[in-house]
Parts: structure tokens; C-alpha cells; sequence
């Protein structure tokens, strides 16, 4: 199973709920205490995230990182595509 | 719900383009993740010192504070002459501008067309939310026929008022529009076809092809007065019939 994780920067966050709403594990909730702004925000309530990113993808305020377990024999380089283009 | 990270590997993490400035738009706002995926193509493209961007009126006024590539601010409506003068003075330079409906469809109208129709060497992209947001949600040329909006209570009437204006496919019949394409940032498959676009244009504008132009249908919670997931509903059931999203114009070689 793959598995992963959400770290959201929850004073960034404006509680919008695009994440939530693109989690195909329902992985993700809005917290029943607020920021320093007033918002409540997004936080991972189950322990099922894949890491799919989805959430990342739509934050507007990029509140999210997402981090996957690593499969053992990977490709070795990141998907950069600067030496390609600089 | 706390998750040991120490195993994991890194899969997605804020583009270093963007600052670290938080954003000053409403919950929710398509402006953001349109900003975040033009910086994040910009990283991966590794342009971020080559690449300057011209920042519109309207809510994105700010767009410099976040965008951390060299920025210019143009005037209402004039972002993508500012973008020529840059990119005629600087042509190994990436330059985009970014624009809302109104400043890009209303006050900009002749910029807009004349830029496309020179062919300027640009990426014009252009945020299309049916209203201008930043003033207090007016009717803007985008609008839609019976649309609510504060100068139009009563729904936007078409015979005094005329019909909503596609510009994108306006444009799209200028010989100098390069590419031409109609995205949207509201479910994370949506953001990577836009990221694709981004990058076509960028490449295109490489090869000096001529003008890439995309329009992004996006949302305005605090303007169309909804929460953003009633926004992002709204958009795909009335603004997608009418603005529907897919490519406009392709050149045969980017097929
Ligand atoms: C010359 C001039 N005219 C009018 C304005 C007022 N004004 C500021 S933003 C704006 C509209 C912006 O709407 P849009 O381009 O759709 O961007 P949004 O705020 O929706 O992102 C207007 C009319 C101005 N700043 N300058
Ligand atoms: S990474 Fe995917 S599975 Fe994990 S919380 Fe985000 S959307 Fe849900
Ligand atoms: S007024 Fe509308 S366009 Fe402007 S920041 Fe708010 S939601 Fe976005």
C-alpha cells in the first residue's frame, strides 16, 4: 500500500476546503479550532493519505507539502527539467 | 493526525519562484493556483532569472509581491504593451503578462488585439472570472447573459448591454496568435493541463513562434457571493457551457 503524508501551514491557510474537496481518500477536514487570521483550517484526519498530491495541486495559498514513501528501487533523479531547457 | 516524514521522500512542496509573501486573495481564489503552477513551470523550466513578468490592475495588482521573477506593473488594461517594450528591448528575455477580464477584455481591449495581431513574442495569460473582482464585483465585458453582478442586479441584459465577449477565440483568428487555449485551476487535473500549456508557450516563445495566449476560467467567491466550492460548482455549470475549456488554436507542429 502506498502510503504518505501532509505537512499544511496551517496559519497560511484560508480554510477554503479545495483540498478537502479533492481528496480521493477523504483524508482531509477543516479543524474545529481557528488561525491567527480567524479561519479554521485543513488538517488530515485519517492516516490514509497516498501522497497523490491532488490537495497540493489545487491550494491556492500553497499551504501544502506532501510526502510519499519512498519505493525501494526508484528512479534516481528528481523530474527537473532545467538541464533541458536553462 | 501526526505521521513520521523521516522515511518518506519529498513529492510536493510550494515552488521556490513564489515568495514566501502570504497572498492577499479571498479564500479560495483561482488566482493563486494560477500563480503557483506559472511559477512552479518557471522553476522546473529553470528561467527563473530569465523571466519577466508584467503585472495587470485588479486583484492581481499585487502579483509581484508573489511572482519572485523580475515584475514590471503596467497600467489598467496596458499590461501587454508593457510586456512588448520589454520584450523588443529584451528578446532572449521569457516575458508574460497576467491579466483579469477587465483589465485584459475591457480597458485593455486595444492592447489586447493589437499585441496578438504584431505576433509579440509573449505569453499573455489571462484570468477570466466574469466580473471585476477587485472593485467590488461590476459587470465586465466576460459576463455572463443574466448574470447577477452590482451594476447589473436585475442579470445582465444582452440587448443593452451585449453579449458576453469571447476574446480568446477573438483573438485566436489574428494570424500573430501562436497558440491560443482555454484552461481552468479548479480540480488538480485541471492544474496539470494548465502546467502543460504554460510550458508549451514558454517553449514556443523560445522558438520565437509568436504570441501564446491562455485564458484561465477561474472563480470569485467574494464577487459571484458563494463559498469557493459553490464557486468552483457554478463555473463548471454555467461559465464552461460558454467558456468551454480546451485548446483553441495549435499549431500543426505542437500537435
Ligand atoms: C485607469 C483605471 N480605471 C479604472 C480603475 C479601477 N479598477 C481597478 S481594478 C478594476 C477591474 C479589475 O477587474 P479584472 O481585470 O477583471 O480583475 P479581477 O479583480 O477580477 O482579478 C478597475 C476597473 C483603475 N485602477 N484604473
Ligand atoms: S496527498 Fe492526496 S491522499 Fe494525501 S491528503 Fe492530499 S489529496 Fe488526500
Ligand atoms: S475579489 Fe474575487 S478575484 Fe479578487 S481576490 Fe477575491 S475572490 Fe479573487
Amino acid at each position: 500500500m502506498i502510503t504518505g503524508t501532509v505537512i499544511i501551514a496551517t496559519e497560511i491557510c484560508k480554510g477554503c476546503e479545495l483540498c478537502i474537496a479533492s481528496c480521493p481518500q477523504n483524508s482531509l477536514a477543516l479543524s474545529s479550532s481557528i488561525n491567527r487570521k480567524g479561519y479554521r483550517y485543513a488538517e488530515l484526519v485519517l492516516d490514509n493519505c497516498t501522497g497523490c498530491i491532488n490537495c497540493a495541486l489545487v491550494c491556492p495559498d500553497s499551504a501544502i507539502t506532501v510526502y510519499r514513501q519512498a519505493k525501494p528501487a526508484k528512479r534516481a533523479s528528481s523530474p527537473s527539467l532545467s538541464a533541458q531547457t536553462a | 493526525m501526526e505521521t513520521k516524514i523521516d522515511s518518506m521522500e519529498l513529492v510536493y512542496a510550494k515552488p521556490e519562484t513564489l515568495t514566501d509573501t502570504p497572498m492577499h486573495y479571498c479564500p479560495g481564489c483561482g488566482h493563486g493556483v494560477a500563480h503557483k503552477i506559472l511559477m512552479e513551470v518557471i522553476d522546473e523550466m529553470g528561467i527563473t532569472e530569465n523571466t519577466i513578468g508584467v503585472a495587470p490592475v485588479g486583484c492581481s495588482v499585487f502579483a509581484y509581491m508573489y511572482m519572485n521573477v523580475d515584475m514590471q506593473e503596467a497600467a489598467h488594461g496596458r499590461a501587454s504593451a508593457a510586456a512588448t517594450g520589454i520584450k523588443r528591448v529584451l528578446p532572449d528575455k521569457f516575458v508574460f503578462s497576467y491579466q483579469g477580464d477587465g483589465d485584459l477584455a475591457a480597458i485593455g481591449t486595444a492592447e489586447t488585439i493589437h499585441t496578438v495581431n504584431r505576433g509579440e513574442n509573449i505569453l499573455m495569460v489571462f484570468i477570466n472570472n466574469g466580473i471585476y473582482g477587485m472593485t467590488g464585483g461590476q459587470m465586465a465585458p466576460t459576463s455572463l447573459a443574466g448574470m447577477k453582478t452590482s451594476t447589473s442586479p436585475y442579470g445582465r441584459d444582452c440587448a443593452t448591454m451585449g453579449t458576453p465577449i469571447k476574446m480568446t477565440e477573438l483573438i485566436a483568428n489574428l494570424p500573430g496568435a501562436y497558440y491560443v487555449t482555454r484552461q481552468s485551476v479548479h480540480t488538480p487535473a485541471a492544474v496539470r493541463k494548465l502546467k502543460k500549456a504554460i510550458k508549451a508557450s514558454f517553449e514556443a516563445q523560445k522558438q520565437k513562434k509568436g504570441t501564446c495566449f491562455i485564458e484561465i476560467v477561474s472563480n470569485c467567491p467574494s464577487g459571484w457571493k458563494m463559498t469557493p466550492l459553490e464557486s468552483n460548482d457554478w463555473m463548471e455549470k454555467n461559465m464552461f457551457p460558454y467558456y468551454t475549456p480546451g485548446d483553441i488554436k495549435v499549431p500543426q507542429e505542437m500537435k
